[in-house]
């Protein structure tokens, strides 16, 4: 590990369909919500680290450009990132790792998207190269579904069993969504709702899927001698870990998904965790599909292979459970891309600063936040804990 | 009522000349043969599919050129029902992984040779584990599309 960094600012824009805003009002809109947040102004910050999907979605290359005015990056330095759906994970670990490097004091992470303005699944096609892979990857939805297919086939998971606790997640989710006042979808639904929606690609019906949102996050990263100067309040990092895996579809197993076990492993090692069901008092797993979420708790070691269903309908990770997953309403309620890896973070923070309001998880001290990205390539996780 | 902003439709369209280099090249020139090409790492002793210049994992040349089964076992599948840009066929259709035999890691195409209108019908006819075999189009290219999809053997 390099020095100690703590995140002292959160500000995220009310997700949703926001076409009532250009992008860059919109990235201005967290913007200005973190450094109210924070209490700092542009002048405070050292670099600037911001990104999004890949550039096809935008229709515009040069988003750190086009936002620099908005994200008050001029005259300082600026990287961008884009790994897909784990762009948020990678713009907080590019933050993490040049304050923890002590080549910055105060860095402003921006993540951001306008789903509604371009084609997610086109986007996604073209992740991967045009005369193969691109024809059957099938979008986000295909490649997620065949590994979910896989993993249940591996251990024998029962069709029935395997569908009640996808609905039982995407109930609890859009439940958990009316208490957090930055989400998109705000819908009640019922189990029967969740199992006799429209199927989009087999397991995954439409309430088993995210929205397409507009969003924006931002958050500000500080060295510790920084915070102490300023004396504020911060979450700590305490681990990262980030894996990509082979390119090719077929090449590498997907159902022990190895990027998503070893990315955990390495933030575990740093944060000293060894059990983490027991350790975590709260978890944002990325979830834009219902059956994968299960694939993640048991890739994170929240439980063994092939238990997650059964205790995900005895409640263990719901609000009151044992590890309370995504009580933000998670990537199924809110994605706006870029910024979502970020936000998942964001929400960690703001729980173990104890700041989450009616969604807090009460007492939080240490929590863990992840996204996945690439079609099926990446996986990043970082841990934040309330003490140094 | 909100106020309606207004919005522009846009759109890019930009031309590529992507190098197939050596080893797709003989790989597509197969597919237009009915060969479904692979190379086998001298290391690991994989032979992997479609055919790769090098070996992913132990980072040397493959060595052999080997020609893979026409026929596979299913590994995972996803039944498609919704459409996208530069999708393969019109859906319903089924993305799917196979183990072709003689090869040591999947294969990602599409199923086909049977109605799958509908899915409850279609989910009684799919396991993980069924032999598959490849049908292929009558005029060829040289491209992935040649085989027309993978059939239940
Ligand atoms: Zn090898």
């Amino acid at each position: 590990m390099g020095r100690a960094v703590g995140i002292i600012g959160v500000g995220q824009t009310h997700h949703g369909r926001r076409t009532e805003m250009s992008y860059p009002d919109l990235v201005r809109e967290a913007v200005v919500r973190v450094f109210d947040d924070a209490g700092l102004t542009p002048a405070d910050i050292d670099g600037v680290v911001s990104g999004t999907m890949p550039s096809m979605m935008e229709g515009i290359a040069l988003t750190h450009f086009y936002f620099a005015d908005a994200m008050q990056a001029v005259g300082k330095p600026i990287l961008k990132t884009e790994t897909c759906g784990s762009t948020g994970v990678s713009i907080a670990q590019t933050a993490y790792y040049w304050v923890a490097s002590g080549m910055a004091d105060c860095v402003l992470a921006v993540g951001h998207e306008k789903m509604n303005e371009g084609n997610a699944q086109a986007t996604m096609t073209t992740v991967v190269e045009p005369f193969y892979q691109r024809y059957f990857i099938a979008g986000a939805p295909g490649v997620f579904s065949m590994q979910s297919q896989m993993w249940a086939d591996r251990y024998g998971i029962p069709e029935d069993k395997i569908r009640d606790a996808a609905a039982y997640i995407s109930v609890t989710h859009h439940d958990s969504a009316f208490d957090n006042p930055y989400a998109h979808v705000k819908l009640r639904v019922s189990m029967d709702d969740v199992k006799n929606a429209r199927l989009i690609t087999y397991p995954v019906r439409l309430l088993d899927v995210c929205p397409t949102s507009d969003g924006a996050c931002a958050l500000i990263f500080a060295s510790e001698e920084f915070i102490r100067k300023i004396g504020k309040k911060a979450a700590w990092v305490k681990g990262v870990g980030y894996r990509g895996e082979e390119y090719f579809f077929g090449d590498s197993d997907k159902g022990v998904w190895q990027s998503a076990v070893q990315s955990a492993k390495q933030a575990y090692d740093q944060a000293g965790i060894t059990n983490p069901r027991k350790e975590l008092d709260v978890a944002e797993v990325y979830n834009p599909f219902t059956f994968q979420e299960m694939l993640f708790y048991e890739c994170f070691g929240f439980c063994g292979f092939g238990e997650s269903p059964d205790l995900v309908l005895k409640g263990i990770f719901n609000r009151k459970g044992e590890l309370p997953c995504d009580p933000s309403g998670g990537v199924l309620c809110t994605n706006p891309i870029g910024a979502t890896g970020l936000i998942r973070v964001a929400e960690t923070v703001l729980q173990v600063m104890g700041k989450a309001g009616d969604h807090q998880i009460p007492g939080a001290k240490l929590a863990l936040s992840h996204a996945m990205g690439g079609v099926d390539q990446f996986n990043g996780v970082m841990i934040v804990g309330s003490e140094l | 009522m909100a106020k309606e902003y207004k919005t522009l439709m846009t759109e890019i369209r930009l031309p590529y000349e992507i190098s197939y280099g050596a080893t797709w090249t003989r790989f597509f020139e197969g597919m237009a043969e009915k060969k479904i090409y692979g190379t086998k790492c001298g290391r690991c002793n994989r032979v992997l599919v479609p055919a790769r210049s090098f070996c992913p994992r132990c980072f040397v040349d493959t060595t052999d050129w080997v020609e893979a089964g026409q026929q596979g076992t299913l590994t995972a599948w996803s039944y498609v029902s919704y459409r996208y840009f530069g999708m393969p066929t019109e859906p319903p259709f089924i993305s799917a992984l196979l183990r072709l035999d003689g090869t040591d890691v999947d294969f990602l195409h599409m199923m086909g040779g049977f109605d799958m209108s509908d899915f409850e019908q279609t989910r009684k006819i799919v396991k993980n584990g069924m032999k598959l075999r490849a049908v292929w189009k009558d005029e060829r290219q040289g491209h992935i599309l040649d085989i027309k999809y993978f059939e239940p053997a």
